[in-house]
Protein backbone atom coordinates (compact mmCIF):
# COMPACT_ATOMS: atom_id res chain seq x y z
CA UNK A 1 0.00 0.00 0.00
CA UNK A 2 1.08 3.36 0.96
CA UNK A 3 3.54 2.60 3.94
CA UNK A 4 6.70 3.67 1.57
CA UNK A 5 4.85 7.43 0.30
CA UNK A 6 6.14 9.72 3.43
CA UNK A 7 5.44 12.84 3.50
CA UNK A 8 7.91 15.24 5.90
CA UNK A 9 6.36 18.16 6.89
CA UNK A 10 8.85 21.15 7.40
CA UNK A 11 8.60 22.14 11.37
CA UNK A 12 8.46 25.99 10.24
CA UNK A 13 5.35 25.39 8.07
CA UNK A 14 3.60 24.44 11.63
CA UNK A 15 5.47 27.13 13.10
CA UNK A 16 3.52 29.64 10.39
CA UNK A 17 0.02 27.46 10.98
CA UNK A 18 0.37 27.84 15.03
CA UNK A 19 1.28 31.59 14.31
CA UNK A 20 -1.95 32.34 12.12
CA UNK A 21 -4.18 30.31 14.33
CA UNK A 22 -2.94 32.81 17.02
CA UNK A 23 -3.99 35.82 15.24
CA UNK A 24 -7.00 34.45 13.99
CA UNK A 25 -8.23 33.80 17.67
CA UNK A 26 -6.93 37.34 18.82
CA UNK A 27 -8.90 38.46 15.86
CA UNK A 28 -12.58 36.64 16.83
CA UNK A 29 -12.28 37.40 20.38
CA UNK A 30 -11.61 41.52 19.35
CA UNK A 31 -14.13 41.60 17.11
CA UNK A 32 -16.70 40.30 18.96
CA UNK A 33 -15.93 42.76 21.81
CA UNK A 34 -17.06 45.22 19.44
CA UNK A 35 -21.27 45.07 19.31
CA UNK A 36 -21.45 44.28 15.79
CA UNK A 37 -25.03 43.08 16.33
CA UNK A 38 -26.06 40.17 14.28
CA UNK A 39 -23.08 39.93 11.93
CA UNK A 40 -20.90 39.28 15.48
CA UNK A 41 -22.37 35.56 15.25
CA UNK A 42 -21.40 35.30 11.07
CA UNK A 43 -17.95 36.65 12.31
CA UNK A 44 -17.39 34.17 14.86
CA UNK A 45 -18.09 31.48 13.37
CA UNK A 46 -16.80 32.66 9.93
CA UNK A 47 -13.37 32.47 11.82
CA UNK A 48 -14.08 29.46 13.32
CA UNK A 49 -14.34 27.74 10.16
CA UNK A 50 -11.34 29.32 8.72
CA UNK A 51 -9.07 27.72 11.33
CA UNK A 52 -10.89 24.68 11.39
CA UNK A 53 -9.89 24.62 7.56
CA UNK A 54 -6.20 25.33 8.72
CA UNK A 55 -6.11 22.27 11.65
CA UNK A 56 -7.75 19.79 8.98
CA UNK A 57 -5.56 20.44 6.32
CA UNK A 58 -2.68 21.22 7.85
CA UNK A 59 -2.27 19.85 11.45
CA UNK A 60 -4.49 16.80 10.44
CA UNK A 61 -2.31 16.04 7.38
CA UNK A 62 -5.50 15.90 5.01
CA UNK A 63 -3.72 18.11 2.63
CA UNK A 64 -1.55 15.63 1.39
CA UNK A 65 -3.92 12.59 2.08
CA UNK A 66 -6.01 10.79 -0.86
CA UNK A 67 -8.92 12.18 -2.87
CA UNK A 68 -10.89 9.70 -1.18
CA UNK A 69 -10.57 10.54 2.57
CA UNK A 70 -10.49 14.65 1.47
CA UNK A 71 -14.14 13.39 -0.10
CA UNK A 72 -15.06 11.30 2.91
CA UNK A 73 -14.10 14.07 5.47
CA UNK A 74 -16.13 16.83 3.53
CA UNK A 75 -18.82 14.53 3.23
CA UNK A 76 -19.59 14.24 7.04
CA UNK A 77 -18.69 18.25 7.59
CA UNK A 78 -21.80 18.81 4.90
CA UNK A 79 -23.87 16.24 6.57
CA UNK A 80 -23.47 18.31 9.56
CA UNK A 81 -24.12 21.74 7.86
CA UNK A 82 -26.98 20.33 6.46
CA UNK A 83 -28.35 18.89 9.49
CA UNK A 84 -27.98 22.20 11.18
CA UNK A 85 -29.56 24.29 8.26
CA UNK A 86 -32.33 22.24 7.84
CA UNK A 87 -33.13 21.84 11.79
CA UNK A 88 -33.04 25.96 11.98
CA UNK A 89 -35.19 26.24 8.28
CA UNK A 90 -37.81 24.60 10.57
CA UNK A 91 -37.60 26.38 13.79
CA UNK A 92 -37.51 29.83 11.73
CA UNK A 93 -39.97 29.03 9.36
CA UNK A 94 -42.26 26.70 11.08
CA UNK B 1 11.67 -11.71 2.69
CA UNK B 2 11.07 -11.30 6.40
CA UNK B 3 8.16 -12.62 8.43
CA UNK B 4 7.32 -8.97 9.52
CA UNK B 5 3.92 -8.91 10.36
CA UNK B 6 1.28 -7.57 7.93
CA UNK B 7 1.28 -4.04 8.39
CA UNK B 8 -1.25 -1.48 6.47
CA UNK B 9 -1.09 2.43 7.49
CA UNK B 10 -3.38 3.37 5.12
CA UNK B 11 -5.95 1.21 6.58
CA UNK B 12 -5.22 2.42 9.88
CA UNK B 13 -5.28 6.01 9.68
CA UNK B 14 -8.84 5.78 7.44
CA UNK B 15 -10.38 3.55 10.49
CA UNK B 16 -9.16 6.63 12.60
CA UNK B 17 -10.65 8.85 10.56
CA UNK B 18 -14.04 6.81 10.82
CA UNK B 19 -13.90 6.91 14.39
CA UNK B 20 -13.16 10.65 14.63
CA UNK B 21 -16.55 10.77 12.33
CA UNK B 22 -18.76 9.35 14.91
CA UNK B 23 -17.32 12.09 17.28
CA UNK B 24 -17.69 15.24 14.75
CA UNK B 25 -21.44 13.68 14.83
CA UNK B 26 -21.55 13.25 18.27
CA UNK B 27 -20.80 17.11 19.11
CA UNK B 28 -22.28 18.47 15.27
CA UNK B 29 -25.83 17.04 17.00
CA UNK B 30 -25.12 18.89 20.29
CA UNK B 31 -24.28 22.41 18.38
CA UNK B 32 -27.96 21.49 16.90
CA UNK B 33 -29.14 21.61 20.33
CA UNK B 34 -27.25 24.59 21.09
CA UNK B 35 -28.19 26.96 17.81
CA UNK B 36 -32.25 25.75 18.68
CA UNK B 37 -32.07 26.53 22.39
CA UNK B 38 -30.44 29.98 21.53
CA UNK B 39 -32.69 30.61 18.83
CA UNK B 40 -35.52 30.32 21.38
CA UNK B 41 -33.87 31.73 24.70
CA UNK B 42 -31.56 34.26 22.90
CA UNK B 43 -31.61 37.06 25.61
CA UNK B 44 -30.97 34.61 28.25
CA UNK B 45 -28.25 33.34 26.37
CA UNK B 46 -27.13 36.39 25.39
CA UNK B 47 -27.03 37.80 29.32
CA UNK B 48 -25.70 33.74 30.60
CA UNK B 49 -22.78 34.10 28.30
CA UNK B 50 -21.89 36.96 29.01
CA UNK B 51 -20.58 36.05 32.64
CA UNK B 52 -18.20 33.47 31.30
CA UNK B 53 -14.50 34.70 31.35
CA UNK B 54 -13.16 35.60 27.37
CA UNK B 55 -9.60 35.87 28.67
CA UNK B 56 -9.58 32.32 30.28
CA UNK B 57 -10.97 30.76 27.20
CA UNK B 58 -9.02 32.61 24.64
CA UNK B 59 -5.41 31.57 27.55
CA UNK B 60 -7.43 27.90 27.02
CA UNK B 61 -7.73 28.72 23.13
CA UNK B 62 -4.37 29.34 22.75
CA UNK B 63 -3.29 26.87 24.81
CA UNK B 64 -4.51 23.87 22.84
CA UNK B 65 -3.55 25.42 19.64
CA UNK B 66 0.26 25.29 20.60
CA UNK B 67 -0.35 21.52 21.50
CA UNK B 68 -1.75 20.83 18.45
CA UNK B 69 1.24 22.41 16.90
CA UNK B 70 3.57 20.38 19.38
CA UNK B 71 2.42 17.12 18.20
CA UNK B 72 1.86 17.58 14.47
CA UNK B 73 5.62 18.42 14.88
CA UNK B 74 6.35 15.25 16.74
CA UNK B 75 5.58 13.48 13.54
CA UNK B 76 7.91 15.51 11.40
CA UNK B 77 11.03 14.59 14.73
CA UNK B 78 9.79 10.74 14.64
CA UNK B 79 9.86 10.98 10.21
CA UNK B 80 13.77 12.38 10.71
CA UNK B 81 14.99 9.44 13.27
CA UNK B 82 15.02 12.31 16.34
CA UNK B 83 13.68 10.56 19.27
CA UNK B 84 14.27 12.87 21.90
CA UNK B 85 12.87 15.82 20.13
CA UNK B 86 9.63 13.31 19.41
CA UNK B 87 9.29 12.65 23.20
CA UNK B 88 10.15 16.22 24.31
CA UNK B 89 7.01 17.80 21.84
CA UNK B 90 4.70 14.59 23.22
CA UNK B 91 5.84 16.41 26.58
CA UNK B 92 5.07 19.56 26.17
CA UNK B 93 1.39 18.80 24.01
CA UNK B 94 0.94 16.76 27.39
CA UNK B 95 2.15 19.60 30.11
CA UNK B 96 -0.16 21.70 27.83
CA UNK B 97 -3.42 19.84 27.94
CA UNK B 98 -2.59 19.54 31.90
CA UNK B 99 -2.82 23.09 31.95
CA UNK B 100 -6.15 23.55 29.81
CA UNK B 101 -7.65 21.40 32.58
CA UNK B 102 -6.04 23.36 35.20
CA UNK B 103 -7.51 26.25 33.91
CA UNK B 104 -11.34 24.30 32.97
CA UNK B 105 -10.73 23.80 37.20
CA UNK B 106 -10.67 27.10 38.55
CA UNK B 107 -13.20 28.37 35.64
CA UNK B 108 -15.37 25.27 36.46
CA UNK B 109 -14.67 25.79 40.20
CA UNK B 110 -16.28 29.85 40.09
CA UNK B 111 -19.19 28.80 38.65
CA UNK B 112 -20.07 26.15 41.61
CA UNK B 113 -19.02 28.41 44.17
CA UNK B 114 -21.79 31.01 42.90
CA UNK B 115 -24.40 28.06 42.78
CA UNK B 116 -23.91 27.63 39.17
CA UNK B 117 -23.77 23.83 38.36
CA UNK B 118 -26.85 21.87 36.63
CA UNK B 119 -29.69 21.19 39.21
CA UNK B 120 -29.13 24.29 41.63
CA UNK B 121 -32.12 25.88 43.07
CA UNK B 122 -30.31 29.28 42.50
CA UNK B 123 -29.66 28.79 38.12
CA UNK B 124 -33.75 27.10 38.31
CA UNK B 125 -34.80 30.57 40.24
CA UNK B 126 -32.94 32.73 37.09
CA UNK B 127 -35.08 30.98 34.81
CA UNK B 128 -35.21 28.85 31.34
CA UNK B 129 -32.88 30.44 29.39
CA UNK B 130 -30.11 30.05 32.19
CA UNK B 131 -30.92 26.63 32.82
CA UNK B 132 -30.64 25.87 29.24
CA UNK B 133 -27.17 27.79 28.89
CA UNK B 134 -25.44 26.49 31.58
CA UNK B 135 -26.48 22.89 31.24
CA UNK B 136 -25.38 22.71 28.02
CA UNK B 137 -21.96 24.79 29.01
CA UNK B 138 -21.37 22.08 31.59
CA UNK B 139 -22.41 19.24 29.24
CA UNK B 140 -20.25 20.20 26.29
CA UNK B 141 -17.08 21.61 28.10
CA UNK B 142 -17.50 18.49 30.49
CA UNK B 143 -17.58 16.36 27.83
CA UNK B 144 -14.70 18.26 25.35
CA UNK B 145 -12.76 17.82 28.56
CA UNK B 146 -13.31 14.05 29.00
CA UNK B 147 -11.51 13.60 25.36
CA UNK B 148 -8.90 15.62 26.40
CA UNK B 149 -8.30 13.22 29.74
CA UNK B 150 -8.43 10.12 27.01
CA UNK B 151 -6.61 12.19 24.32
CA UNK B 152 -3.66 12.73 27.27
CA UNK B 153 -3.80 9.11 28.16
CA UNK B 154 -3.76 7.95 24.18
CA UNK B 155 -0.86 10.11 24.06
CA UNK B 156 1.23 9.03 27.37
CA UNK B 157 0.16 5.85 25.81
CA UNK B 158 2.02 6.73 22.38
CA UNK B 159 5.41 7.88 24.52
CA UNK B 160 5.64 4.86 26.35
CA UNK B 161 6.13 2.90 23.09
CA UNK B 162 8.29 5.64 21.70
CA UNK B 163 10.68 4.85 24.08
CA UNK B 164 10.44 0.92 23.82
CA UNK B 165 11.29 1.67 20.10
CA UNK B 166 8.11 0.19 19.25
CA UNK B 167 7.46 3.43 16.91
CA UNK B 168 9.97 4.11 14.62
CA UNK B 169 10.93 6.75 11.54
CA UNK B 170 8.90 4.21 9.01
CA UNK B 171 6.23 2.91 11.26
CA UNK B 172 4.57 5.79 13.18
CA UNK B 173 1.10 5.45 11.97
CA UNK B 174 -0.19 5.21 16.23
CA UNK B 175 1.45 8.40 16.85
CA UNK B 176 0.01 9.78 13.60
CA UNK B 177 -3.71 8.32 14.92
CA UNK B 178 -3.25 10.34 18.34
CA UNK B 179 -1.93 13.15 16.57
CA UNK B 180 -5.36 13.16 14.90
CA UNK B 181 -7.57 12.47 17.77
CA UNK B 182 -5.96 15.85 19.65
CA UNK B 183 -6.31 17.77 16.61
CA UNK B 184 -10.41 16.60 16.64
CA UNK B 185 -10.61 17.56 20.38
CA UNK B 186 -8.74 21.39 19.35
CA UNK B 187 -10.83 21.62 16.32
CA UNK B 188 -14.21 21.12 18.93
CA UNK B 189 -12.78 23.79 20.96
CA UNK B 190 -12.19 25.58 18.25
CA UNK B 191 -16.41 25.80 18.00
CA UNK B 192 -17.28 25.65 21.54
CA UNK B 193 -15.07 28.61 22.18
CA UNK B 194 -16.96 31.36 19.88
CA UNK B 195 -20.37 29.97 20.51
CA UNK B 196 -19.92 29.85 24.32
CA UNK B 197 -17.81 32.79 25.65
CA UNK B 198 -17.36 35.30 22.13
CA UNK B 199 -21.16 35.34 20.89
CA UNK B 200 -22.52 37.37 23.63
Amino acid sequence: MENVKNHIVPYRTFLYVLALLIVLTLTSVTLTQISLGTFTVTIALLIAAIKSSFVLRIFMHLKFESLMLKLMVLAVILIICLVIFITLLDYLYR
Amino acid sequence: MTTETHRDDLASKTGMWLFLFTEMLLFGGLFVVYSVYRYRNAEAFHLAAEELSVFVGTINTIILLISSATIAMSITAIQKHNKKLTLLLLGITVLLGLAFLVNKYFEWGEHIREHIYPGSPILASRGQGDVLFYGLYFFMTGLHALHIIIGLVFICVIGRLIIRDKIVHDNFVLLENSGLYWHLVDLIWIFLFPLFYLIT
